[in-house]
């Protein structure tokens, strides 16, 4: 197993705020890697400088094999990414969504089209290529933009928060898609508040304030506290 | 590389040309204002409403009269005394009191030198002084009138000023106005819109999704410019077909000159857009700056007032205006057939600006938060 993932006493301050302290840690190639904290734990800040869009204020990370400070560029070539805000453009079909985003990662006409139908039948969304995207239902919106964040290939595709605001079916079904990518050797990066998503995940950190305060396998981390599931571990620590 | 730039443009074609009422506005607005101002910033004063105090009741000053309200500018209306003048003057109903002096006549027939006075209503200053000029001319032709009929054909040694107005030879207000506000008001909808532009990402979220992406720097702020730089030369297109067979504004320099400052120029007004765009979050602010910046540049571009006639400190500052620059070209090339070589100092300075701000643009639009 190759590390794709790997960060050493990455740390980002706003002002005297830490919003990530000094975080270390690894991922291997094709893992499901959850990235678990309440609100405003430092999960999206971290995915921000793992993807090369926000500047650590000290520490540092390789990402793909890329320096996530000086091989940005490189590094964006081999990474997905699925924002909080929703990021297809609502005034675009479907179909000009994935033209435009395939297209900005060079993707040729005719993978465009390939891929754009595999990824309709894979989601059972039937004919809905020139629909616009603000007339497909949040749900579908979801899937579609993991689907789309996924079209170039990456090695790596980071979530964050993507099954909030969506109903328990969907969640189940967003799930499979993950899955799915991590079959074929896509390693994910997802980062959520539903504790109960823990045991999707290959491997767990658990952030608070700004640290990981506990990392490992959901048995290990239920071992270890002596817990029956992860509320009960994410109570413990954060009242630590 | 250019691929991406491409996707970017189709891309922003298709959201343009998606949103109908935006597209109406694009084209529509534009034309509106074009024939509405093009009629309304006029400068010519008319019917003016003269009041005059007759002191001298000679047929001298009757015919002094009748020769004011011959004249196309003046309505005469009233004779009575000054202070049923003021009265009126205060009221808004005359623009200007004449008094004509007791002896008028007399004085004139005899060859001594008279006075006559006037009162002009000065709030607005421009139109006051106008109407002191057209009374002076009025003034003027009669005394030559009286003085020639006085020294009996014997000619006068004089100069006399004989005027021709070239470029304008109608002195057609419309055919100055025209060009101007044509540059007027793509300068406004290429400001606007590139402003709007790149911060509406922002406020929607694909700002940051596009940030994950390789796209470039460089190839980002191309994409979003060339789509506003296709469309502000449609929109020139348009306004130059209206100012050519509506209003017959005469061009008479070439047509490939014209294109050509009008592209560096839009490439300047897109970096000024896009620039804004980079520094504001909102698309409320992006568009308070932008409207900020193009009060600023139409008011001292000289499209209204002539810049020669400003302050010196104000006339500095218009030097940064890169709205007078190009103006200054239209005119000169629409109504004069200016050639390169006449507006090469113009063209030199729109197109340092043109890099400068661009250049400023890309390096301000941040891919990674700091």
């Amino acid at each position: 197993m190759s590390r794709v993932i790997e960060v050493e006493n990455l740390t980002r301050t706003f002002g005297h705020f830490k919003a990530v302290d000094n975080i270390s840690f690894t991922v291997e190639k094709g893992e499901i890697f959850g990235f678990l904290g309440a609100n405003g734990a430092g999960k999206t800040t971290a995915i921000k400088m793992l993807t090369g869009i926000l500047e650590p204020t000290s520490g540092r990370g390789k990402v793909a094999g890329f320096d996530i400070i000086t091989e940005r560029n490189k590094l964006k070539f081999k990474i997905g990414y699925m924002s909080q805000k929703f990021s297809l453009y609502e005034d675009l079909t479907l179909k000009e969504n994935i033209g435009f985003y395939g297209g900005i990662y060079g993707l040729r006409k005719r993978e465009i089209a390939e891929r754009t139908k595999k990824m309709i039948v894979r989601l059972q969304l039937g004919n809905i290529e020139n629909t616009l995207i603000s007339e497909i239902p949040l749900g579908w919106k979801q899937k579609i933009a993991f689907s789309v964040a996924t079209l170039h290939h990456p090695d790596i595709v980071f979530l964050d928060e993507p099954t909030s605001g969506v109903d328990p079916i969907t969640r189940r079904q967003f799930w499979n898609l993950i899955y799915q990518a991590a079959d074929k050797g896509i390693t994910v990066f997802v980062t959520t508040h539903y504790m109960d998503e823990a045991e999707y995940c290959d491997r767990i950190s658990m952030m608070v304030r700004g640290k990981i305060a506990a990392m490992g396998t959901l048995d290990e981390l239920l071992l270890k506290h002596t817990a029956k599931d992860m509320d009960e571990v994410f109570l413990k620590l954060a009242r630590d | 590389m250019l691929r991406t730039v491409r996707h970017i443009i189709t891309k922003e074609f298709k959201q343009i040309f998606r949103n109908k009422t935006m597209v109406g506005l694009i084209f529509g607005m534009p034309v509106i204002q074009l024939l509405i101002f093009s009629y309304t910033a006029n400068f010519e004063v008319k019917e003016i409403n003269i009041f005059i105090e007759n002191r001298d009741n000679s047929p001298t000053s009757v015919e002094f009269i009748h020769k004011i309200e011959a004249s196309k500018f003046f309505t005469l209306t009233n004779v009575a005394t000054y202070k049923d003048g003021l009265k009126l003057m205060e009221h808004n109903d005359i623009d200007v009191i004449l008094s004509i002096p007791q002896n008028f006549g007399k004085n004139i027939n005899l060859g001594k030198p008279t006075n006559i006075a006037v009162v002009t209503d000065a709030i607005n200053g421009v139109k006051a002084g106008i109407i002191q000029n057209y009374l002076q001319n009025v003034v003027l032709r009669f005394s030559k009138e009286k003085i020639t009929s006085k020294v009996k054909l014997r000619k006068m040694p004089g100069i006399e000023i004989n005027s021709h107005n070239w470029y304008n030879p109608t002195l057609d207000y419309k055919v100055f106005m025209v060009p101007g506000i044509l540059v007027m008001l793509i300068t406004m909808t290429s400001l606007f819109l590139s402003a709007m532009n790149i911060v509406r990402e922002k406020e929607i979220g694909t700002i940051e999704q596009l940030n994950v992406t390789p796209i470039r720097k460089w190839e980002f702020i191309l994409g979003k410019l060339m789509p506003f730089v296709l469309l502000g030369i449609a929109e020139f297109t348009l306004g130059l077909l209206i100012a050519f067979f509506w209003f017959r504004t005469p061009i008479e320099g070439s047509i490939v000159m014209l294109y050509l400052f009008t592209i560096v120029y839009l490439v300047l007004v897109l970096g000024i857009g896009t620039f804004i765009s980079t520094i504001t979050e909102t698309q409320q602010q992006a568009m308070f700056i932008a409207w900020f910046f193009s009060v600023i540049f139409i008011l001292m571009s000289g499209l209204f007032t002539p810049i020669e006639s400003m302050p010196v400190w104000a006339q500095r500052i218009a030097d940064f205006n890169p709205i007078k620059y190009y103006i200054d070209v239209i005119r000169l090339v629409m109504l004069k057939g200016s050639t390169f070589v006449n507006v090469s100092k113009q063209f030199t300075i729109i197109v340092i600006y043109a890099i400068v701000l661009n250049v400023l643009a890309i390096l301000n639009y941040r891919k990674t938060s700091g």
